[in-house]
């Protein structure tokens, strides 16, 4: 059985109010994604027990109610902010150790040398802080929290600061931290490009409510949440396994569902995931497969699930491909096709971008 | 120049009074000026402004009240003069608590800068890593603070080295007991002995000035910047 965080959180500002009720699962990586005023910044502060407001509770722990409130330093969460925050009195060590100093000897269970491995930190330990990059301060405030040993790791645009190439640099060790230290991690993000390499729940925020959360697959293609996703990204997520590569074409074959995708060659064994991203623009829709030849390598078959409303002269239209699958087709193609709910369609899919890296 | 009729007693006492006063104004001074950087209070302007009163009011006036409040019928002066049988007028312990409130502002105010530029962040990035608030104020922000502690500790010395009206007002002119330096200095120039003035106040100058261009030097090789 899974284990559920829970939290309801309300605060009111002046000009600004969080009203939230959640629950999430306790593992995997949970992003919440949102513009900025959404109000991720303050959920992640309740979270973490910097604003006394609300409930939360974890894996059936009462971490605050009515009666209770477990203040921030006894909460076992780990926090990652935007700027690294580390000492500039404390060398790495002694940044790194901060916590772990702090942390009842019973309840460590992540130790320097740990950490140290799993973030390679080690030639860095002796460093002072202003003599580390942008990146390796992220990678040592990220091991500092970890070395409290949280049930809990909240990560507030811990990438924003830092430019693409730093970025991508980090992404792998955060996936490696929730995968083999198996500690769930929630991060606030306004990066659709994070959010795809990441996630595995999806929270997505507006002015101070939750729009919709749940598995990415489900959040990322509602029709409903094209304009909080954006156009850049409308489309769909999905989770694929590595069946063969083709050497000779230069080509790696995936499963998705029962169904074969082919997409440009990729270092990753057979029967590994493999993440990738389907713009609902690069979705084209026909009623018949195909009869002789084409170019188009990928081919879905899927059902109408639902019509989306008019977005100038285009309409979404979202399929079922077993999970949701997103086009956008013009009003004209709508109105020849004559789609209804229900019927069988092919998806041409024209392009197929990645987004995992390969871990 | 005749230095041997130059007494030490007023350099060592002034150099206690500076010291003992410095060190009560640090440790009375810090929650002050913690309490200041952080609330948000509606009485913080109203405490501010207390705090400042020193800088803006002639010495006479503040050690006029001083010498009422620590006189033998004062509130302060009564009461002690009931436990000890001597009031605190014309004391050295008189003379600390008048330079105490003289200087308060000298020390408050710097540490109350430096608290604010420090900001609530490295408090909270603490806790969440399992400091209390008393942790985190002696791990993380008391080494943080050197600069603020150094100009702080310097300029309250410095001060209260320099305080003639509130101490002549409060503490009067008793060898070995009130009499400091700048008081010193005054009975010289008043008998005409310009040679003996002359040293003292060159003295007094000269350490002023090296002090302070101590706590710069220092302030500037510091290592410690708030980022």
């Amino acid at each position: 059985m899974t284990e559920l965080l829970k939290a309801a959180f309300k605060v009111d500002y002046p000009g600004f109010n969080l009203d939230i009720d959640l629950q999430l699962p306790a593992s995997g990586i949970t992003v919440v994604f949102g513009p900025s005023g959404s109000g991720k910044t303050t959920l992640l502060r309740c979270l973490a027990g910097l604003e006394k407001s609300g409930k939360m509770e974890i894996a059936g722990q009462v971490l605050q109610d009515e009666n209770t409130f477990i203040p921030v330093n006894l909460r076992a969460i780990g926090m990652v902010f935007q700027e690294s925050r580390l000492f500039p009195h404390l060398n790495v060590r002694d940044n790194l150790l901060y916590g772990y100093k702090r942390t009842p000897v019973n309840s460590r269970r992540l130790h320097l040398e740990d950490i140290g491995r799993v973030l390679s930190l080690e030639k860095l330990f002796e460093r002072s802080i202003d003599k580390l990059s942008g990146g390796e301060k992220q990678r040592v405030a990220l091991g500092r929290a970890l070395l409290t040993s949280p049930k809990l790791l909240l990560m507030d645009e811990p990438l924003a600061a830092l430019d693409a190439q730093r970025k991508t640099e980090i992404i792998p060790f955060i996936r490696k931290v929730e995968k083999e230290l198996s500690i769930p991690i929630i991060y606030v993000t306004h990066s659709m490009s994070e959010v795809l390499q990441l996630v595995d729940t999806m929270v997505i925020l507006k002015d101070g409510k939750v729009v919709k959360y749940g598995p990415v697959g489900k959040v990322f293609s509602d029709i409903q949440l094209r304009e909080a996703i954006g156009d850049e990204h409308s489309g769909a997520v999905l989770d694929t396994t590595v069946l063969e590569h083709d050497t000779e074409y230069g080509i790696t074959r995936l499963d998705f569902m029962g169904q074969g995708l082919s997409v440009p060659i990729q270092d990753i064994s057979p029967g590994q995931p493999l993440r990738v991203h389907i713009h609902s623009k690069d979705v084209s829709l026909a009623t018949q497969p195909p009869e002789g030849l084409t170019s188009v390598l990928n081919i879905l078959k899927t059902k109408v699930r639902k019509i989306g409303e008019n977005v100038g002269y285009s309409v979404d239209i979202e399929l079922d491909a077993g999970r949701p699958l997103l086009a956008t087709i013009t009003r004209k193609s709508l109105s020849n096709l004559n789609l209804q709910p229900g019927q069988s369609i092919y998806a041409y899919i024209k392009a197929i971008r990645m987004v995992n890296e390969n871990l | 120049m005749d230095v041997s009729s130059l007494d030490a007693g007023p350099i060592w006492l002034t150099l206690q009074l500076a010291g003992i006063t410095v060190m009560i104004l640090l440790t009375i001074g810090t929650p002050i000026a913690w309490w200041l950087a952080h609330t948000s209070s509606k009485m913080r302007v109203g405490i501010e402004a207390v705090v400042a009163l020193p800088l803006v009011l002639p010495p006479t006036v503040l050690g006029f009240y001083l010498l009422i409040l620590l006189g033998p019928n004062g509130w302060v002066g009564g009461p002690v003069q009931a436990i000890t049988g001597s009031p605190l007028s014309f004391t050295f312990s008189g003379l600390l608590f008048a330079s105490t409130l003289y200087s308060l502002p000298f020390v408050v105010q710097p540490l109350q800068s430096n608290f604010e530029s420090i900001g609530s962040t490295p408090l909270e990035t603490a806790a969440s890593l399992g400091a209390s608030k008393w942790d985190a104020f002696f791990s993380v922000i008391l080494p943080l603070s050197r600069r603020g502690y150094l100009t702080a500790t310097v300029l309250g010395f410095a001060h209260t080295l320099g305080e003639f009206g509130v101490v002549l007002m409060v503490g009067g002119n008793i060898p070995g007991k009130t009499k400091v330096i700048s008081i010193e200095i005054y009975d010289r120039v008043e008998v005409m002995e310009y040679t003996q003035a002359h040293i003292l106040s060159a003295g007094l100058l000269l350490f002023s000035f090296l002090v302070l261009l101590m706590v710069y030097s220092i302030n500037k090789k510091l290592p410690v910047h708030v980022s």
